[in-house]
């Protein structure tokens, strides 16, 4: 890694402006596009959807619910109508294909100020901070659940950033942007990443959907990597990329198969050697020697 | 060698699993202490109709705003953070704006949950709080005139509000016509708190647990009992012996036909029992 090089100068180079930042324009135009579109109804009186994360309605017939806030509906005894249970199911489904926290990096509205807090953190410098494990998110999840179940109610909605913020977006804000904000600050002063990688339950069920998702970004041109680390630097779950980027010593294929990898494509993005693309998962040979994996890889512009 | 380090990296996962937990598990409590804090509404705050009980509600809603949207009147509103009930949960206020009773009840059927229950189909069953009266003191009707704004903008007029007649004492000579709640019809809209003409208003909508009594399990109406028997449950039916305080006595006929009268001679107004000092 060369110290004082930006991250993703090579790949501006070699790949030009858009071309390093490909996913991350479509990863926002999704996220603001999903957003605009809820906005259209409350602002423009076009009713296309209606509702928030919590549950949708697409053009009158289209039900979409959020799983996770419908499980801890049923934890506390309630058994939802109808729509909303055919909702989820709909939502696990696309996310089983898809890839669970593609929830994360193309809807969440917040991980748009997550990744704000992130890239500060890398243009300041602002380094270190508190350390502690990735998987406090799913002990946090576990206890949201439990408490649901304890309590009858649906507790985790109190303070969920998440729902608050799109909810509030949609809905009036209220003193809701004093709980974003404090996401975003600690996220920047005090745990990198520390909201979306290392608290939020959110995250953590969706990735739980997804263990098993067809769409995966896989290191396909793995044969190439020069070890300038700027994936691992932009990664948000960097921890991911290791085993399919250097396993190929010990046989590990090139796909990321950690369900904590958001496939936002940052990866595929920043890296100058064109390493990284989407794949689907049964692409997962560790190729013998020769460079070309056989995966149909979507990021990789020939 | 091996073994050792093998040994205290497990050691180190037990101590940062425990440490997690701790952690999680003291987050969890506060949180669900103050869940329980949220769980009661506050007086002004009434839910949508077919709202289930508040504790059922707050299981049952997932905070989504389909009946926000589908109200044609605007009335729900989803709490914010700094609202004093659940987050995100839908509620009016109804010196605000009430609600408009819709017949098709549309926010009950946007709702995806039940959490606005879809056996509510005729609204007038609704229960959304109960009206209450609660201040005589500057109730225009109460004070002899004739406002009765409340009693004419109800939905459920005559079964859900009535004037009730009484004598006014002050004037002596007209007749006071108090508004008069009856829960078992009120469906809790608030139109009657939104209309009343007063700075603040004298009757106000509240969550039904705040607005209504309860007799004990056990108590029973003699009244009531006496017709669903058809007869008098104490036989032979005794004629009801009044306590008077000596030399008191009713002029004629039995029971509370006539005005008591106090006898000519002056007689000390106090009662026997408390001659002497037996209290
Ligand atoms: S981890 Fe949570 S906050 Fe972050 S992007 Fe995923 S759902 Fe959103
Ligand atoms: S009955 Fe009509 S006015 Fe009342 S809350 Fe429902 S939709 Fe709104
Ligand atoms: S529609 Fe039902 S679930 Fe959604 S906010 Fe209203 S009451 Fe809650
Ligand atoms: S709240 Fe008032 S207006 Fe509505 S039904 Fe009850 S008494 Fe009538």
């Amino acid at each position: 890694m060369s110290e004082n090089k930006k991250i993703g100068a090579d790949a501006l180079m070699t790949k030009g402006w858009l071309g390093a930042h490909r996913w991350l324009l479509l990863r926002r135009a999704s996220q603001l596009g999903i957003l605009a579109l809820f906005l259209l109804g409350p602002w423009a009186g076009l009713w296309l959807i209606k509702g928030n994360l919590a549950y949708s309605l697409t053009l009158e017939t289209l039900p979409l619910a959020d799983p996770y806030v419908l499980l801890q509906s049923l934890l506390t005894g309630h058994v939802p109508e109808r729509l909303a249970l055919i909702g989820a199911a709909l939502v696990i489904g696309l996310y089983v294909v898809i890839g669970g926290r593609s929830y994360c990096s193309w809807v969440c509205p917040l991980n748009m100020l997550t990744d704000l807090a992130a890239w500060l953190r890398r243009r300041l410098g602002i380094k270190g901070g508190a350390h502690f494990s990735r998987n406090t998110r799913y002990w946090l999840l576990a206890m949201t659940l439990l408490l649901a179940a304890a309590t009858g109610t649906i507790v985790w909605e109190m303070l969920n950033p998440v729902a608050m913020l799109h909810r509030g977006i949609i809905f009036g804000l209220g003193m809701a942007w004093s709980i974003v904000l404090a996401v975003f600050l600690f996220d920047l002063f005090v745990s990198p990443d520390g909201w979306c990688g290392h608290l939020c339950p959110v995250g953590a069920f969706y990735s739980l959907i997804g263990k098993a998702s067809l769409l995966r970004v896989s290191a396909t041109q793995r044969a190439a990597c020069n070890d300038c680390m700027d994936c691992f630097a932009v990664c948000p779950e960097p921890q991911v990329i290791k085993p399919a980027l250097k396993g190929q010593a010990k046989g590990i294929g090139p796909l990321i198969t950690s369900h904590n990898c958001t496939n936002c494509g940052r990866c595929i993005d920043v890296c100058s050697k064109d390493v990284f693309g989407f794949a689907s998962r049964f692409n997962n040979k560790a190729e013998v020697s020769a460079p070309q994996g056989g995966a149909t890889a979507l990021g990789n512009r020939s | 060698m091996e073994a050792t380090s093998n040994n205290q990296s497990r050691r180190q996962f037990f101590l940062d699993v425990a440490k997690a937990a701790c952690g999680i598990g003291m987050f969890g409590l506060g949180l669900g202490l103050y869940a329980r804090q949220a769980r009661a509404l506050p007086p002004t705050a009434i839910r949508p109709p077919g709202a289930l009980a508040e504790a059922d509600f707050q299981g049952a809603c997932i905070r989504c705003g389909m009946c926000v949207r589908d109200c044609p009147y605007n009335i729900l509103e989803l709490a914010r953070p700094e609202d004093d009930l659940a987050t995100g949960t839908p509620y009016f206020v109804a010196r605000k704006i009430p609600c408009e009773m819709c017949e098709d009840i549309p926010c009950v059927k946007a709702c995806p949950t039940g959490a606005l229950d879809h056996k509510l189909t005729d609204i007038n069953k609704a229960k959304m709080g109960l009206a209450a009266l609660v201040d005589q003191e500057t109730c225009l009707n109460f004070l002899g005139l004739r406002c009765d704004v409340c009693y004419r903008v109800c939905p459920v007029i005559d079964k859900a509000i009535t004037l009730e007649r009484t004598h006014n004492v002050r004037t002596t000579k007209h007749t006071m016509f108090l508004p008069t709640v009856h829960s078992e019809h009120c469906t809790g809209c608030g139109k009657c708190e939104k209309s009343c003409v007063l700075e603040v208003a004298a009757i106000k909508v509240f969550p039904i647990n705040l607005a209504k009594g309860a007799l004990g399990e056990h108590y029973r109406l003699g009244w009531e009992e006496k017709q669903k028997a058809g007869a008098s449950l104490v036989a032979p039916e005794i004629e009801h012996q009044y306590n008077l305080p000596e030399g008191y006595k009713y002029e004629q006929g039995p029971g509370l036909s006539g005005e008591a009268v106090p006898p000519a001679a002056a007689q000390p107004a106090v009662p026997k029992a408390l001659h002497g000092d037996q209290l």
